[in-house]
């Protein structure tokens, strides 16, 4: 079959990046675009939120001297369309690119970002190795990675006795990513790894088989080194097949917006780690409710959270070194920005360390009970906090080879 | 005995036994969409692309009318695939019909297309992470069969599929309005000169055979999640199915859903990698041996 859904979807993608030469305002004008996933799997923990998020950035620079514009365009996931659209938009003008979820799409745009000498702020992709090997002085990684994902979820089970494990892992770059991560924290307490199902991705829907592999191996902890649709099926099927009594089930990406499709029965007591939940303060709680009208009723969640957070910093650093020079030097903004000091409402006060890596606390959630929750979208409550400088790979572990030059 | 199926399969017998009876269980879903396919192909020779997303609509209906109109899972099992097998009734009236007398690529590309919309609308509508539904209070909790944890509602999926597939399979081989079915899809003018109202049946076939889609999705919402997606990776396998059963054979369909389930739960014990492979393998080896499927009339 030559015609599929991606074959024309690509052809749509092309038209959400004609809006661009349109708008030339004149004047100094810093453009944002948000690449996301508009129409996938992930489209619901960033996709238009992340865009919203970005907009509402923007809208706090009103008036400082220089314009800013936001667009958002799909990048399906695949690294070919996002990197024709990241080159596009960088030569019509770009000045940062936002968000881009899909860690190998994100590789390619970092690269873009490089030769091009613009900027790069990621808030949705995992791969730690977008501040280590492939690291780039243009980008910034602001909401998470697989490091710290493994070491909040990962570590906390193992200091509770969940030594023995066995993974259901998405058999591509970033399941594998995570599975090496957690393995790691799990071998280093002295644990070990009993196996892993990795099925194919993202062909699976039942996971039931893996779920009595995993009984069977007579491990302590599941880890389910997968993300969205295919962790709620994973747990679905564990509670169904009442793993959870023998088995504590560690869900190493999981976000807000997960936790609403699953439902609380079958997601209570679920341990994982967040970078950012609006319900933690003041602060969060103040930003959630200007912004949850205009995002479908919904509090924003991690990744969207984390749009707002890197276009505000961005845009204070384009403030402070002028709109010209920030134009002119990506490299340059990007250095501006880890000299200041970050502070937004989303993540409070944090810094961004010199391989791209923003820091700030981290939080360990535990999902209420049907019973302990007010209603949608009252989910967590905070089971640990790990500071900034704790919650994130140690600088020199990472390998970003332009640290060390 | 169950050392021996250990030492043989190089698998603990009861992990063996559950794989089985969960390869039955994905195998119910596949038969029930590829009864439904293999209906409508005999009869209309539309390859129903569209077939994916009417077994989601059939999820999310189910899923509305427990959220706005209080109506629980039994209700959903009758009205959402009438409500589903409407829609398909207006589809095949308005557009699907006139594509008749035109090449099968035609009909292929208009369900493709419309699918594809269906499942947009959806997710804007909805969101991409999808719907949490419950599985009924009567159907909950599990079965100790020894060698595994059986939860009830699987159980009751498997035996829910197999009676309609059974029922289906009668009313098409052994009733008065089946054997008028079958005498249209051999020679539909004559039939309409007997006076059999033949374009009214294939409107009507096509929104039974949406209707299973519809129930199938019904009888999935409380396993997976209902999201715009959920039927996108079924349809392909189910596709396989059809055609390895032989297009248009409703036994075929059947035997093949639920023989394919078992093998694609055997190959999640040895090669989970391949899981999603093995369906498309076995295809292309029947297709070389036996071009017209394993059950079909060549």
């Amino acid at each position: 079959m030559e015609i599929n859904r991606r074959s024309l979807l690509a052809a749509s993608s092309l038209a959400a990046v004609a809006p661009l030469s349109r708008a030339r305002a004149q004047g100094q004008t810093i453009r944002l675009g948000v690449l996301t996933d508009m129409s996938g799997p992930y489209r619901d923990s960033t996709g238009p939120a992340s865009l919203l998020m970005t907009q509402v950035a923007a809208e706090e620079f009103a008036g400082r001297g220089f314009t800013v514009e936001v667009i958002g365009a799909d990048h399906q996931n695949k690294p070919d369309v996002g990197a024709n659209i990241a080159r596009q938009w960088y030569d019509q003008g770009m000045d940062a690119i936002v968000d881009v979820p899909t860690s190998s799409v994100a590789f390619a745009v970092n690269q873009i970002a490089k030769e091009k000498n613009k900027v790069f702020l990621n808030s949705g992709a995992a791969s730690s190795d977008l501040t280590g090997s492939q690291c780039s002085p243009n980008t910034v990684h602001w909401t998470y990675d697989t490091y710290m994902l493994a070491k909040g979820t990962g570590g906390a089970i193992v200091r509770n006795g969940g030594d023995t494990w066995y993974f259901v892992t998405a058999d591509y770059a970033f399941g594998h990513a995570l599975q090496r991560d957690t393995s790691r924290f799990v071998e280093a307490a002295g644990g070990r790894v009993l196996g892993a199902s990795r099925y194919p991705f993202p062909q699976t829907t039942d996971f039931s088989a893996f779920v009595l592999q995993a009984q069977a191996s007579r491990a302590k902890v599941l880890g389910m080194a997968n993300a969205s649709g295919d962790t709620i099926n994973t747990i679905k099927a564990a509670r169904e097949f009442g793993l959870h009594r023998t088995m504590k089930l560690a869900a190493l990406l999981m976000s807000s917006t997960d936790i609403h499709a699953l439902g609380l029965d079958a997601g209570q007591g679920l341990l994982l780690t967040e970078a950012f939940y609006w319900d933690l303060n003041d602060r969060t709680r103040a930003l959630s409710s200007r912004v949850r009208a205009r995002n479908q009723d919904r509090p924003p969640s991690q990744v969207p959270a984390g749009c707002y957070g890197a276009a505000l910093h961005y845009l204070k650093a384009v403030a402070d070194m002028g709109a010209a020079a920030a134009k002119a030097d990506g490299r340059a903004a990007v250095a501006r920005m880890k000299a200041m000091p970050t502070d937004d409402d989303a993540f409070g006060p944090g810094r961004i360390r010199e391989d791209g890596r923003k820091l700030h606390p981290v939080y360990l959630f535990e999902v209420k009970t049907p019973a302990e929750s007010s209603g949608p979208w009252d989910y967590y409550k905070v089971a640990a906090t790990t500071p900034a400088e704790e919650a994130f790979r140690p600088l020199a572990e990472g390998g970003c080879p332009f640290v060390h030059s | 005995m169950l050392e021996l199926i250990e030492t043989i399969t190089g698998v603990p017998a009861p992990l063996l036994f559950g794989q089985v009876l969960l390869g039955l269980i994905n195998g119910a879903f596949y038969a029930m969409l590829s009864l439904g396919l293999a209906v409508i192909f005999g009869l209309l020779n539309i390859i129903n692309f569209t077939h994916g997303a009417q077994f989601m609509m059939g999820a999310f209906v189910a899923w509305m009318l427990l959220a706005w109109a209080g109506l629980g899972y039994w209700w959903a099992l009758i009205l959402a695939p009438l409500i589903v097998g409407f829609t398909g009734v207006v589809i095949e009236r308005l557009m699907i019909s006139r594509l008749y007398k035109l090449d099968h690529l035609y009909g292929l590309l208009l369900t493709f297309g419309i699918g594809l919309i269906i499942e947009g609308v959806f997710r804007n509508q909805f969101g991409s992470s999808g719907l949490p539904y419950r599985i009924p209070p009567e159907l909950s909790g599990a079965w100790d069969l020894g060698f595994m944890f059986m939860p009830v509602y699987r159980g009751w999926v498997v035996i829910s599929s197999l009676v309609v597939c059974l029922a289906t399979w009668l009313v098409i081989e052994k009733t008065r309005l089946g054997a008028y079915l079958r005498a249209a899809t051999e020679n539909a003018a004559l039939v309409q000169a007997f006076g059999v109202n033949v374009p009214r049946m294939i409107t009507l076939t096509y929104g039974a055979g949406v209707a299973l889609a519809a129930l199938g999705g019904v009888l999935a919402a409380p396993i997976y999640s209902v999201n715009p997606q959920m039927g996108t990776n079924l349809i392909i396998v189910v596709f396989a199915v059809v055609v390895i059963g032989g297009m248009g054979s409703i036994l075929g369909s059947i035997i093949t859903g639920f023989g394919l389930g078992i093998v694609e739960g055997l190959t999640k014990v040895y090669w989970p990698e391949a899981s999603a492979t093995v369906i498309f393998v076995i295809m292309a080896i029947v297709l070389l041996t036996r071009p017209a499927g394993l059950f079909g009339r060549a």
